[in-house]
């Protein structure tokens, strides 16, 4: 295994590597219209699992015409998830607390909420229906990672009501967690490139599992790299012109 | 049966105090006749968004039009929040029925069916359900210990969608947007803008006939070129982002706003 890059890469590769890796072994997962590093993730699954001859991967980008091949409307993608067929798929969260529960909907009191987002979009049944449900949030601040979230968008656990899905693991920018719906806990997993578990600590507002030695998120691989430096990035301008050019952008700045 | 009419007249039909259902950006959002509604300022409107809306029902928020909104989402996209909205729902200037995404089209699916409410998994353990009061949870009948969300029907006074084509015979193309057929089938009457108007039936082609809303669902019919803009329409046209941002920009303060509807009527106009 060349080791050449594995110093060279930039902290958005990492991200998308870690999805890629997050995916692993699902065959239909489902990305939101806004979504480019969770979309990357899932392309460079479809990538290496062709090149590695494991099964295929079918991605359904929410809203996009290319990547999209529902014929029922709107309704179709949760139809497909309530019959099982969307084995994995992205949440984020103006809020997320260490019950795995997300806010979508705002601070303060509702529904006079002080700092108001879009809304719930279909969190409170997908989170329920999908096995494989990542969270993903870049910023990784206490404001982000509360104790507890001032609105229930969609609770990350149940009791006594019937589920399949739910939180599977949250990735920030910061460091990679895993989460254990029986203790209704998460578990540091990793601390990418350059930080350290301390600060991990520091910037979350709820209080979590960790060993007394945090490893480093992997590198991604040079075989990795170039897949998602070439055909990966190619793919996404599709979807995400800027955020492609934005890729390109930082390697030819490194 | 859909008679084709004037753009006003098409707007004259939404009236005060009706619910109306719009649907996505996605799906072709009816904008010139928004203008045109927004001319007319119908008042207490209560906006079905199927499931969620943009510059459309920030736009009716922002004239004062609307008295509820039920919604999964608001949102300018990546010309980030929706600023009427959310200047709305700091002063409670209406009445806020947050949802969730296939919770509004189980509604409308109840409606198309005639049945008072349709099951729906998850939901369980949200505060939507601490204020979608409307909402319930029941036993499951058949099966023991299986709490089940129920959402009632959702039945609109109008349906109101913008569309690459209609026929003169009041038959309109949809292709794969089936949401809104769910729509037209659940609303009580069906308003379509179009960008064309052709001679021949558009159900005459057996290959293409599944993606047509067949005229018997459909009241009036108004032609409107680029109906959509600055929101895309699927198959015809890209959304035009920078007047997207601008309508961000602008609509931050009421005055920028009201700026901004007035020259949006005049452009529409000068298009017509």
């Amino acid at each position: 295994m060349p080791t050449a890059t594995a110093q060279d890469y930039s902290a958005r590769e990492l991200l998308i590597a870690t999805v890629a890796d997050l995916l692993d072994g699902i065959r239909h997962v489902a990305v939101g219209a806004s979504s480019p590093i969770p979309a990357a993730g899932a392309m460079l699954l479809r990538a290496r699992n062709e090149l590695r001859g494991r099964e295929r991967v079918r991605i359904s980008i929410l809203g996009s015409q290319e990547h999209n091949f529902f014929t029922n409307g709107g309704v179709e993608l949760f139809d497909c998830a309530a019959q099982g067929r969307v084995d994995a798929f992205f949440l984020g969260g103006g809020q997320i607390d260490g019950q795995a529960n997300i806010n979508l909907v705002g601070t303060g009191h509702y529904p006079k909420t002080e700092v108001r987002w879009p809304g719930c979009f279909g969190s409170a049944f997908l989170y329920f229906v999908v096995p494989r449900v990542i969270l993903f949030r870049e910023e990784h601040s206490p404001r982000v990672f509360v104790d507890k979230v001032d609105y229930v968008s969609a609770a990350g656990t149940s009791e006594g009501v019937a589920r399949r899905g739910g939180p599977y693991a949250l990735l920030t920018g910061l460091a990679l967690f895993s989460f254990d719906p029986a203790r209704k806990r998460f578990t540091l997993k990793s601390v990418h490139r350059g930080v350290t578990a301390a600060e991990v600590r520091a910037q979350t507002g709820f209080d979590y599992d960790a060993a007394a030695e945090v490893p480093q998120t992997p590198a991604p691989d040079a075989a990795t790299l170039e897949l998602l430096r070439g055909r990966v990035t190619r793919e996404l301008a599709e979807t995400y012109p800027q955020f492609a050019e934005s890729l390109r952008g930082e390697r030819a700045a490194a | 049966m859909a008679d084709i009419v004037s753009l006003d007249a098409l707007a004259g039909e939404v009236k005060s105090g009706m619910k109306i259902a719009v649907p996505a950006d996605y799906c072709g959002v009816a904008m010139a006749a928004t203008a045109a509604i927004l001319a007319q300022q119908p008042q207490d409107l209560h906006l079905v968004c199927v499931p969620v809306t943009g510059m459309q029902g920030d736009m009716l928020i922002g004239a004062g039009l609307v008295g509820t909104i039920e919604t999964s989402a608001v949102t300018l996209g990546e010309a980030g929040g929706a600023p009427r909205f959310i200047d709305g729902v700091r002063r409670g200037a209406f009445r806020l029925m947050d949802a969730t995404c296939p919770a509004v089209h189980s509604g409308l699916i109840a409606a198309q069916k005639g049945v008072p409410f349709l099951p729906i998994r998850g939901i369980i353990g949200s505060d939507l359900l601490k204020t979608r009061t409307d909402w319930r949870i029941i036993d499951n009948p058949f099966a023991p210990d299986d709490p089940i969300v129920v959402v009632p029907a959702i039945q609109p006074d109008i349906a109101l969608f913008h569309a690459p084509e209609a026929d003169r015979f009041g038959n309109v193309r949809i292709g794969r947007r089936r949401e809104l057929v769910t729509m037209a089938h659940a609303a009580k009457a069906t308003l379509v803008t179009v960008e064309r108007i052709s001679e021949t039936s558009l159900l005459k082609d057996e290959n293409s006939a599944a993606g047509v809303l067949p005229a018997l669902y459909v009241e009036k019919i108004a032609q409107a070129p680029r109906g959509a803009w600055p929101i895309g329409l699927w198959g015809e046209y890209p959304s035009d982002p920078a007047e997207i941002a601008r309508y961000a920009a602008m609509a931050r303060t009421p005055e920028g706003f009201a700026a901004y509807v007035d020259g949006f009527a005049r452009r529409f106009a000068e298009a017509a």
